[in-house]
């Protein structure tokens, strides 16, 4: 019985909700209501859960400004409307060879678990994840990632590419928004929209690859290959602009590795833990302890907070 | 909505006087009594066998506890509910023609503390969007994604229904689904895992 007073209840719910709510949809529901208490209790509640739910916008506020007053009807169109070009790239401590060569430009950097907007001469927008150190050169559409992860947000001006240094690749935006990021030993740069140039800063070395929506390049010190991503793979991706991590059958192991990305309370896997198993959701980024009731639940393991550690174990 | 209202399902006239007024009935309800759904939850699976039935109790809690309300709003409202819920039990035992043996674990143990203070308020509000985000994260996949792309994107039927490549009707269904679940998750078992802390 209350299964199906709950299902009336969400279906007035979901209709009131969608914005063409009439006086007599209003009529239809009084009536309803006016039935039994119990109709009143079921309808309520489910309201009530249903407005608390809006609070979850709060995750969008996390967006930067460049995204304008343009209603967010979608979170990836929004941003790929938002500027000509976005790239985001990450460094491993590859890069900092190189930078030592080039000494230049003004030097922005961010703590473990920060995040910047920094916004160019250009009205290009660089924004800074945890842990990051850029360079950006004065009044030229230049910039080094020296460490950590960034994403751009490019003016596009086809005569003078957008170019963004990092170890001993380059990417040249050529009218585009993409994502890079790199991992020791490798830089990964996935194209969002437009098109872009990954190439390594010598000749000599692997032949330039150039990236269309979705493809992901991974460029090594001998090779650049390239692979494809799913837009939703790409979003959640860029979570941490929002403030979010978002998993998607992602390993416990790889999960806790995002963690401790952000946070200096680090998760540690213990050598019985089931580190292969999989989960999806989305997070507060800086919530470890969320994180760690959630993976109890879900998982099935056991959680130890130990202060400024958290143990999972089987 | 109508200012006043009056529940009419056994034909009784309301008691034209002593009507509070249905907002006041409702805002009561929704402050008060919603944010008590984990502990009558946890009460319910302690004291019914029958799990099966426990989302039908719920719903008759509430009932009595709004029909209770419409003529004054009980004061001590976690009192009110558990005394209301225990009520409940013994009724639906008594009603049985046969008991069941073990439908109740021990009636005389209905009595849990239920005098203790709640957490307050404002650690409740800093609560919310942490437990939103536990309950959603445990809604079935596809609830999850039509309640997320509509509540935080704001997106319509016809839209969601494109990005998830069903009809309209099933982003309906999805989202009615997810509405119920994160209902349950959020009030009753979200609140748990917060007390676990």
């Amino acid at each position: 019985m209350s299964n199906d007073i709950n299902a009336t209840a969400s279906r007035f719910l979901e209709r009131r909700d969608l914005g063409q709510w009439t006086d007599a949809d209003q009529a239809k529901l009084d009536a309803w209501l006016n039935e039994s208490a119990a109709h009143c209790a079921a309808f309520w509640r489910l309201e009530a859960v249903w407005q608390d739910a809006d609070r979850l916008s709060a995750l969008r506020s996390f967006k930067p400004q460049t995204a304008k007053s343009e209603p967010r009807r979608d979170i990836w169109p929004a941003f790929r409307r938002a500027v000509a070009a976005t790239v985001v790239i990450a460094a491993a401590g590859t890069a900092g060879a190189l930078y030592l060569l080039q000494p230049q430009g003004e030097r922005y950097a961010t703590p473990m678990g920060g995040r910047e907007v920094i916004t160019l001469f250009d009205g290009s927008q660089v924004e800074l994840n945890t842990d990051t150190q850029i360079r950006i050169a004065p009044g030229k559409r230049m910039a080094w990632v020296e460490k950590g992860e960034a994403y751009f947000q490019i003016k596009h001006d086809a005569a003078h590419p957008f170019v963004v240094q990092v170890g001993d690749h380059r990417i040249v935006d050529l009218g585009t928004k993409f994502v890079v990021r790199d991992q020791p030993g490798r830089l990964e740069v996935s194209l969002v929209e437009g098109k872009a140039r990954v190439e390594p800063l010598n000749n000599n070395a692997a032949k330039p690859a150039i990236l269309t929506p979705g493809d992901v390049a991974v460029a090594t010190a001998t090779a650049i290959s390239v692979t494809k991503k799913t837009e939703k793979h790409l979003a959640s991706e860029l979570g941490w602009r929002r403030g979010v991590l978002s998993f998607d059958y992602t390993s416990l192991a790889d999960a806790v590795a995002e963690f401790n990305r952000y946070n200096q309370k680090k998760i540690v896997l213990a050598s019985n833990a089931p580190a292969h198993l999989t989960m999806v959701g989305t997070f507060p980024i800086n919530d470890v302890e969320l994180f760690g009731r959630v993976a109890t639940l879900v998982l099935k393991v056991h959680v130890a907070n130990q202060g400024d550690k958290i143990v999972i174990s089987r | 909505m109508g200012e006043t209202f009056e529940f009419n399902r056994s034909g009784k006239p309301a008691s034209a006087g002593a009507a509070m007024a249905a907002s006041d009935v409702k805002q009561w309800f929704v402050r008060e009594v919603l944010p008590l759904e984990a502990m009558l939850m946890h009460f319910l699976h302690q004291n019914w066998r029958n799990k099966a039935e426990i989302e039908d109790l719920r719903q008759d809690v509430y009932a009595q506890v709004l029909e209770a309300a419409k003529n004054e709003i009980p004061e001590k409202p976690k009192a009110f509910l558990i005394t209301t819920a225990r009520n409940l039990l013994i009724d639906r035992i008594r009603h049985n023609q046969v008991v069941p043996i073990d439908a109740v674990n021990d009636l005389d143990e209905l009595n849990i503390a239920f005098d203790q203070p709640g957490p307050d308020r404002a650690a409740i509000a800093r609560d919310v969007l942490r437990r939103l985000q536990a309950a959603i994260d445990l809604l079935p996949p596809r609830a999850r994604e039509a309640v997320l792309l509509r509540r935080v994107e704001g997106l319509s039927r016809r839209e969601i229904a494109e990005r998830m490549g069903v009809s309209e009707n099933t982003v309906s269904d999805h989202i009615t689904a997810g509405m119920r679940a994160l209902a349950d998750i959020y009030l009753g078992e979200a609140a748990e895992l917060r007390s676990g802390r």
